[in-house]
């Protein structure tokens, strides 16, 4: 073989046909964009792209956690039930308290602790998640399944399957505000557009530059290699559950702030959306392969194509249909990329 | 044509296979004898691959032709290569592990008169297969629970069954001991004697020089040479392969030496039906020596191996790591810390990891010293995977490539860059030289001795007898569990570690 010197940086001659494929979420936002600003004038106004972002930002914290579980080999089905579940801690904190009947007084937490709390539920949601899958050994399909059920049967439990209503606080119990997460601005930018932001750097840097990043896409791509590597496979998989539990969770509160009131049904069917996000951005179920950036824009593609049918007037149902397609779609074209790419390498590998 | 004769059951005829951006095959002839044992070798990329594809009916050719038995045959798929009695079996052996021996055997070949399967007769059969393969396989086996040596007689039981009449074998005996190959080699010549044209691709050059009838050698997708067997040697060989002599491509070198770096005492692992997989083995490996690991399948050299590594929490031993104890049971993660570190059997399974690029893979097991209060910077760790990929020659674009368009030797060495980065005092290696082309073979051995020399401990399991006695300072024999056997460099013969790899075994 050639004693050609090695680079750094892979130089690959530009090919059409692989940069369609790499960049193809991307141009389908930008084509979705332009087809529904053409068919409808107030699509491209700054409250509707507010409005949008809002929607996307829901589900966005969900397909993030949600990429960390499937980049792992894992999947997490319960998310949307954490969803609900948080949302009613919330309702139950500030509408109810903790009373204490031993002391005869009723305790009603500040506002911060009532969200510590809340974030906490998801993490414990999470943990019990990894748990179950690490120590018991049951797959995560089922595992989350069947925490999916649980953790909705405790969101009704609470409050006999009531909603909690108004959740504004009272100024002198110390926990008003809350409404301000979901509804409130912060330099004329909605605070979940905000926290989008934050959250989705802090994605990025774990999966990028952190050791447990780097082991979970190990992980996910082959789980004994990673095992031989020094990689604790149990503890990274127990950690992404958690992850995606406190993420739920953070979406959970979104949620409740926006509507003013908790509901035992929020969040049902969430976890779909957020795999289809994931999935849509480049994830593979296969484990090993994803991006947060690429699942942000997955994010943005179901949410600006949701939001973009029905402001057209879409009826319901083709709106199903549509999605399903889009989502089908994408992923053929990932499979193939996939190969596409695999056989570019090996080309290249060959031609040296 | 030189050697063309009435016996040629299938001529190819000009193949040329040209992938986007890369020509695989050019106008290659190749003839397969009937009777005979035709063999087939070039470098990893010289095309062989391909050729086997084409005749397999899995790759269509972009040009050239297959004659067989007289007549033109286009095979658009391998099923339609196998109903001309073209069967192979590939080097990643593709059978189902979740399903049973027989089950595999007979899989879309079921004995089912009336739709309904006989599974007590497909039993038999098999078991008949497997008996005349002289191999004792229980038909009932789930396959993902056998070594990979006897998933490779299964194949070979699988292939007896269809009745070929070209029998295309990819480097069947990879995993295989002396003894092993030794039945294979009566069966193949038990096919020859039946008709059966066998074409054999193989990396063994002295296997080939005792089963080969005919030898075709590629080099860079085209026939470089071809030539009935009598009359050539390895030395042949290797120059037409590589264009250059190698001279003896395992090098012997004596090394100094010195301390032990790695102490084991009664190490058990007992198998849950009762038995053990290895028993009371107590032995040690000094700094600056290359010890082997030698045994038959089953005698349990890679789950020693695998104990040592942290593995099988069942297992318990007194291990110490430069005179310190090590905890028992252990993760993997304490025992690399310890300066242990293991490059497995099989590489695609338990080695790299398909999805990452080299620079990922080789810095895998270190990631954590790149880290600055938990944070890796951008360009972490490149300086060290630069120098690995030019210390072990690993031939590659650039880091950033995808790891799975390397050929399976430089993979290979990407796996023991990724444990070479764990700055270990014990290098364990299971097969380190399996199913990779002369070249990084040699290659590789250069490596282990070079380690040697700086003063690493390496233990590795081969089943290739003549790469144990040439690069062992010690050789360690194994037979069902035990340490059968301790020799040192030149106090010993072939015969010697046989005998010691078959003690305890009842007479066949």
């Amino acid at each position: 073989m050639a004693d050609t010197q090695v680079k750094v940086k892979a130089h690959r001659p530009f090919s059409l046909k692989l940069f369609l494929m790499r960049f193809r979420t991307i141009i389908a936002l930008l084509v979705i964009v332009v087809i529904f600003a053409t068919l409808s004038k107030h699509f491209f106004t700054i409250q509707n792209i507010l409005l949008m972002t809002r929607h996307v930002a829901i589900n966005a914290f969900l397909a993030i956690g949600m990429t960390f579980v499937i980049v792992s080999g894992g999947i997490d089905l319960s998310v949307g039930s954490i969803v609900g579940l948080t949302g009613m801690v919330i309702g139950a904190l500030i509408d109810v308290g903790i009373p204490l009947k031993i002391f005869g007084v009723v305790i009603y937490l500040h506002t911060w602790f009532i969200l510590i709390v809340a974030l906490a539920a998801g993490g414990i949601i999470g943990a019990m998640n990894g748990f179950i899958i690490t120590r018991l050994k049951v797959a995560p399909f089922i595992a989350t399944l069947g925490m999916l059920y649980v953790a909705r049967g405790f969101a009704l439990l609470s409050n006999n399957g009531s909603t909690f209503p108004f959740l504004n606080g009272q100024p002198d119990l110390g926990n008003t505000g809350f409404p301000f997460i979901g509804e409130g601005n912060i330099l004329a930018i909605p605070v979940p557009i905000w926290l989008l932001v934050i959250v989705a750097l802090l994605a990025a840097f774990l999966a990028k530059r952190t050791p447990l990043g780097r082991h979970i896409y190990a992980v996910g791509g082959n789980e004994r290699a990673a095992g031989l590597s020094g990689v604790r496979v149990n503890a990274v998989r127990f950690r992404v559950y958690v992850i995606s539990g406190v993420l739920a969770a953070v979406s959970g509160i979104i949620v409740a702030s926006q509507l003013v009131a908790a509901q035992p049904a929020s969040g049902e069917s969430y976890e779909l959306n957020a795999i289809a996000a994931a999935v849509l951005g480049g994830t593979s179920l296969m484990g090993g392969r994803g991006s947060i950036g690429g699942t942000i824009i997955g994010a943005f593609v179901i949410g600006i194509l949701s939001d973009g049918m029905i402001m057209v007037g879409i009826s319901d149902f083709w709106q199903m249909v549509i999605k399903g397609l889009v989502i089908i779609v994408a992923v053929a074209i990932d499979q193939l990329q996939a190969s596409v790419f695999q056989a570019a390498a090996i080309q290249e590998e060959r031609r040296g | 044509m030189p050697g063309a004769t009435d016996d040629v059951i299938l001529r190819a005829r000009g193949v040329t296979k040209v992938y986007p951006g890369t020509i695989a095959l050019s106008g290659v002839d190749f003839d397969v004898h009937a009777g005979k044992v035709n063999i087939l070798v070039g470098e990893n990329g010289a095309g062989k691959s391909t050729l086997m594809k084409v005749i397999a009916g899995a790759e269509r050719p972009t040009d050239g032709s297959l004659v067989m038995e007289g007549g033109e045959v286009r095979f658009r798929n391998p099923i339609e290569a196998q109903s001309h009695g073209i069967g192979i079996i590939y080097q990643e052996i593709d059978l189902c592990p979740n399903m049973s021996v027989a089950d595999n055997i007979f899989l879309t070949r079921e004995i089912a008169p009336r739709q309904v399967i006989n599974y007590k007769k497909q039993k038999e059969v098999a078991r008949a297969l497997l008996e005349r393969l002289e191999q004792k396989i229980d038909p009932d086996t789930l396959v993902g629970e056998l070594g990979v040596s006897a998933q490779q007689i299964v194949a070979v039981a699988k292939a007896l069954l269809q009745n070929v009449k070209v029998l295309i074998m990819d480097e069947p005996t990879s995993a295989l001991t002396a003894t092993e190959v030794a039945i294979l080699f009566r069966v193949i010549r038990d096919l020859k004697s039946r008709g059966v044209a066998i074409v054999y691709i193989s990396h063994r050059l002295e296997e080939l020089m005792q089963i080969g009838d005919y030898i075709t050698v590629l080099r860079d997708g085209k026939l470089q040479a071809t030539s009935p067997m009598a009359g050539v040697d390895i030395a042949w060989i290797i120059d037409k392969m590589v264009g250059r002599t190698l001279s003896s491509f395992i090098p012997r070198e004596e090394h100094t030496v010195k301390r032990e770096v790695l102490t084991v005492r009664r190490l058990d692992y007992p198998r849950p039906e009762g038995g053990h997989y290895v028993e009371k083995a107590s032995f040690s490996v000094h700094a600056g020596e290359i010890v082997g690991l030698y045994g038959l399948m089953g005698a349990g050299r890679s789950e020693l191996l695998e104990c040592l590594i942290g593995l099988h929490p069942e297992s318990s031993a007194e291990i110490e790591v430069e005179g310190e104890s090590i905890a028992i049971p252990g993760s993997t993660d304490e025992r690399i810390a310890r300066g242990l570190v293991l490059v497995p059997e099989d590489r695609q399974a338990a080695g790299i990891v398909q999805s990452l690029s080299v620079s990922h893979n080789i810095t895998l097991a270190s990631v954590r010293s790149y880290a600055h209060l938990g944070v890796i910077p951008a360009k972490a760790g490149i300086g060290d995977v630069m120098a690995m990929i030019r210390d072990l020659s690993i031939r590659v674009s650039s880091p950033e490539q995808l790891v799975t368009a390397l050929s399976g030797g430089n993979q290979q060495k990407v796996v023991i860059a990724k444990a070479l980065l764990t700055k270990p005092k014990v290098l364990l290696m299971d097969e380190p030289t399996r199913g990779i082309d002369v070249n990084a073979k040699s290659e590789i051995f250069g490596i282990m001795n070079d380690l040697a020399k700086d003063g690493m401990g390496i233990l590795f399991a081969s089943s290739e007898l003549k790469e144990i006695m040439a690069l062992s300072d010690r050789v360690l024999v194994m037979a069902r569990g035990r340490i059968t056997g301790e020799f040192k460099r030149g106090a010993y013969t072939e015969a010697d570690l046989v005998a010691a790899s078959a003690k305890g075994r009842t007479p066949a």
